[in-house]
């Protein structure tokens, strides 16, 4: 199983955890998490990328391993570690404040 | 008896606000959606336990929230489990989705280039009157939509957006959005919205084509200031006995129409400011209108440092301050387009909401004011409910 963080204000529109597990079919990619988590939890559909284009909206970004795979191609394989579901992939909002 | 519902929307989150008909005493139940910004919340004339939401974020867009229950409980349209599977045998989840129809082009920006035609947020909801599944929605950037599901889906209604006029149209400062619609009770063809900055419009089809309605409004800040199109016009009302009557908040002036919007002519008469945002009218009286003049377009805050709504009885030009209850020194806030409301009930309620924070309820027309609550987070919408 795949294993996303997601922020804070996604969590209570999912009604979840802070950390959610999903099956994901195939090549795990940033898409194909996407893809996974967008169909368990519906609500979250154009929250995190735009509904039709599909691209990241600009205040998230993706990690994977420490790593920011944001401005990765999204269908790009990613870490063995993500895919067996030793590390999350995560979801991090842009940090507000002054 | 009878007893009202007072929708609160802030930039922090919804709010639901009940009272009986002395409209004294109230229990506030919320946050709901805390943390995020709540444009409008809006219940369904023809179910009053069905409300919508529209909540919005910078990082993560618009959401539509609904609620079967009078505001107990949330959900986003299609989410639930029984609502999850579309009919084609797919995943819902299109609540959010609000894509403007087939090659949308382009309007103007601030500084007069192109900018494509992109959706940012609801606005504002106006539910049917008969039917608590459909609802028309005001977007930015300016377009009308329309669900016919309770929100799972949302299908633009382009004759507006394709008006020959709609590639000229640019943002006021607060966006390209489209603020308010108003339907004629007696003619449910017969529509009004409100742009800024591009102005009012009317449709006498059912939306599939439209008329700018702005002869008469003088907007000293455009090139032309009659030009057909271009003006920031902040709010629009009507009574619903006298749908040919519009009242309108526009950036400078209070006007007034008695042909459905065709002309208009200024009612700001003895106002310390005709600069504000809201308007709205009596439940009641046709000619009794409100507003709250805010010092200039520069400053949004009370001339004088005093907040006060301003009530003419003889639909504009003779205004009288109502003050008693309402804080007259050292207030500096203002009052958002969405954020003025009235009750059903014998007395007329009238109802505000500050941007800092406090929401205001007069059983009695306008006369006495007291805080529903002093504290909330910045307002930017009020509706109230009047319950059986």
């Amino acid at each position: 199983m795949i294993r996303v963080v997601i922020p804070y204000h996604l969590r209570n529109l999912a009604k979840s955890g802070a950390e959610v597990t999903l099956a994901v079919e195939g090549a795990v990619s940033v898409s194909s998490i996407l893809d996974a988590l967008e169909t368990q939890y519906p609500m979250l559909r154009g929250t995190i990328r735009d509904h039709v284009n599909m691209k990241r909206r600009p205040f998230l970004r993706f990690f994977a391993c420490g790593e920011d795979v944001s401005l990765e191609p999204m269908d790009k394989p990613l870490p063995d570690a993500i895919a067996q579901g030793t590390e999350p992939f995560m979801v991090v909002g842009a940090v507000a404040g002054g | 008896m009878s007893s009202v519902r007072v929708l609160v929307g802030t930039k922090k989150g919804a709010f639901v606000c009940t009272s009986d008909g002395k409209r004294k005493d109230w229990n506030i139940e919320g946050p709901h959606f805390s943390g995020w910004e709540i444009y409008h919340l809006q219940g369904s004339p023809a179910d009053p336990n069905r409300l919508y939401a529209s909540q919005t974020s910078s990082w993560f867009g618009q959401v539509i929230q609904r609620s079967d229950d009078g505001g107990k409980t949330w959900n986003t349209p299609g989410s639930t489990e029984a609502e999850r599977m579309t009919d084609f045998g797919i995943p819902g989840g299109e609540s959010n989705k609000f894509v403007y129809e087939g090659d949308a082009g382009t309007h103007k920006f601030f500084d007069g280039t192109e900018k494509p035609w992109e959706f940012k947020r609801v606005w504002h909801f106006e539910p049917s009157a008969t039917d608590p599944d459909t609802v028309m929605a005001g977007v930015e950037d300016a377009s009308l939509f329309k669900t016919t599901d309770a929100g799972k889906t949302w299908h633009e209604m382009p004759g507006l957006r394709k008006h020959a006029s709609g590639s000229n149209w640019h943002p006021g400062a607060g966006g390209l959005c489209l603020h308010t619609i108003l339907v004629d009770p007696k003619n449910p063809k017969r529509i009004w919205v409100a742009i800024s900055a591009a102005g009012s419009f009317r449709t006498d089809n059912g939306g599939d084509t439209w008329t700018p309605i702005n002869k008469g409004l003088v907007s000293d800040f455009m090139p032309d200031p009659t030009a057909e199109v271009g003006h920031c016009v902040h709010r629009m009302a009507l009574h619903p006995s006298k749908p040919t009557t519009l009242f309108m908040q526009k950036h400078w002036d209070v006007m007034r129409s008695d042909d459905a919007g065709d002309t208009w002519h200024e009612v700001s008469g003895n106002l310390p400011s005709d600069f504000g945002f809201p308007i709205d009218v009596h439940a009641h009286e046709p000619e009794t209108i409100y507003v709250v003049p805010i010092k200039s377009d520069s400053e949004h805050v009370p001339p004088d440092g005093k907040l006060r709504v301003y009530r003419s009885r003889t639909g504009g030009n003779e205004w009288e301050a109502l003050t008693n209850g309402l804080p007259q020194s050292h207030c500096y806030v203002n009052v958002l387009r969405e954020a003025m409301a009235v009750d059903k009930l014998d007395d007329c309620g009238v109802y505000f909401g500050t941007t800092g924070g406090a929401v205001y309820c007069s059983p009695d027309g306008g006369d006495h004011w007291s805080a529903i609550n002093e504290h909330f987070p910045s307002v930017l919408s009020v509706e109230v409910q009047t319950l059986k």
